[in-house]
């Protein structure tokens, strides 16, 4: 079972570093956010060892949200070896998400 | 194949997958791209859903939804799908993987999404300062000045819930007067740092590589533009319904729907095509309250029992 992995300014670059990385800035008050819950924790085990899966809370790291001028939640970047690739705003569809990480893999 | 497909995971689908399942369908699915609960989720306070005394967010109040309806059987897929068509009796439904399942009775609950203002640097801006979704993104506003578009329960509504994050909250309406409730403009009008700026406009969102700087009114009686200095629009200027899965290949809808896409259903909530009915938000005249796409969603798991029998 592959997991997401939890983001804070100590480890964003060491993870993100490398390779292909979603990373979905999050808040727990945000509906559209914890209606794609799942599908981040899905995807996590789907892309098990082939690319990053990463969720960042912003109302823990608001450095690392203003860092990225993240203004809207949820917020996802597309990343490969340490630059944001697309940003995607707003919730969208396993497929989406799963079509967008292939294309980079 | 499917008895019941049931496309939306919001009060109506939830509340249909509820009722379908209790009353003795067995193989019933809820298509929902992630967690049901629908759009009310957004949504910063319920106070008139009946029997509800406490104020809740929609967040709150659909929590425990999902988990009822899956005690009956309910069964959930995060699959989309794309497209609805129907070969004699038999529904198909196209999913976003490209694989087709077949279905004997489908309701279609897909609700609807924020119409935007259609304004110079809405786009541009989404997601760099212009949000529709409040409870989402007002903590991004703290101590800082906001603007809200709109003049409905959900403008003031919003607007209201802002106050207590931000520093200053303008309200823009163009008419004289709001829509909203009686009592939302009550509080509306006690909030001490929500400025209304009514017969008003909105020209034109501007911003920097950083987002949104300001928004552009007009006044509908001097013609006179101001720039309102804020870092945040949210707009709430109604919604458009998410029709898009009933789009056949020829580009017509599968069953009826009238000028605005909105699908035309019986009080049963039946659409033009036998076996296919439509709830809440996306079908004709909706209310768009939780209470009402709830009670449509169990006229519609009613009626697929009847239509099956």
């Amino acid at each position: 079972m592959g997991k997401y992995i939890e983001l804070s300014s100590e480890n964003f670059e060491a993870t993100v570093n490398e390779g292909v990385s979603l990373v979905d800035f999050w808040a727990p008050w945000c509906g559209p956010c914890r209606m794609i819950a799942p599908v981040i924790e899905e995807l996590a085990n789907d892309f098990d060892g082939k690319a990053n899966i990463c969720k960042v809370n912003t109302d823990e790291q608001q450095e690392l949200a203003s860092k990225f001028g993240v203004r809207s939640i949820p917020t996802i970047l597309l990343m490969k070896d340490g630059k944001v690739v697309e940003t995607m705003i707003g919730a969208a569809s396993k497929q989406a998400f799963a079509d967008k990480l292939n294309s980079l893999l | 194949m499917l008895d019941f497909a049931i496309i939306g995971g919001g009060p109506a689908g939830l509340t249909a997958g509820l009722y379908a399942t209790r009353g003795g369908l067995n193989n019933v699915v809820m298509f929902e791209k992630g967690m049901p609960g629908g759009q009310i989720t957004q949504s910063s306070e319920i106070e008139n859903y009946p029997g509800q005394l406490d104020v809740v967010t929609g967040m709150e109040l659909m929590e425990k939804w999902p988990e009822q309806c899956k005690r009956f059987g309910l069964k959930h897929t995060m699959n989309e799908v794309e497209k609805i068509t129907k070969n004699g009796d038999i529904f198909n439904l196209i999913l976003g993987t490209g694989e087709t399942i077949e279905a004997k009775s489908v309701l279609i609950a897909t609700g609807s999404v924020p119409k935007p203002a259609n304004i110079n640097g809405e786009q541009k801006f989404f997601g760099k300062g212009v949000s529709t979704c409040a409870t989402c993104d007002g903590f991004f506003y703290r101590g800082k000045d906001v603007a809200v578009i709109g003049g409905g329960d959900t403008a003031v509504e919003e607007a209201i819930f802002l106050a207590n994050i931000c520093k200053t909250v303008y309200i823009v309406h163009r008419r004289d007067e709001f829509r909203a409730s009686p009592h939302e403009v009550e509080k509306l009008n006690k909030t001490k740092n929500i400025i209304q700026i009514l017969n008003h406009t909105s020209e034109e969102i501007v911003g920097d590589d950083s987002g949104v700087t300001g928004l552009v009114v007009k006044s509908k009686i001097t013609n006179e533009i101001k720039t309102l200095d804020v870092h945040g629009v949210f707009v709430f200027v109604g919604r458009n319904v998410l029709n898009q899965t009933l789009v056949q290949n020829d580009g017509s809808f599968l069953c009826d729907v009238n000028s605005s896409g909105e699908v035309i259903v019986d009080l049963n909530m039946k659409t033009s095509v036998p076996g296919l009915f439509a709830a809440g938000d996306i079908r004709i005249n909706a209310p768009k309250q939780v209470v009402c796409a709830a009670g449509d969603g169990a006229t519609a798991g009613i009626g697929a029992i009847a239509y099956l029998q």
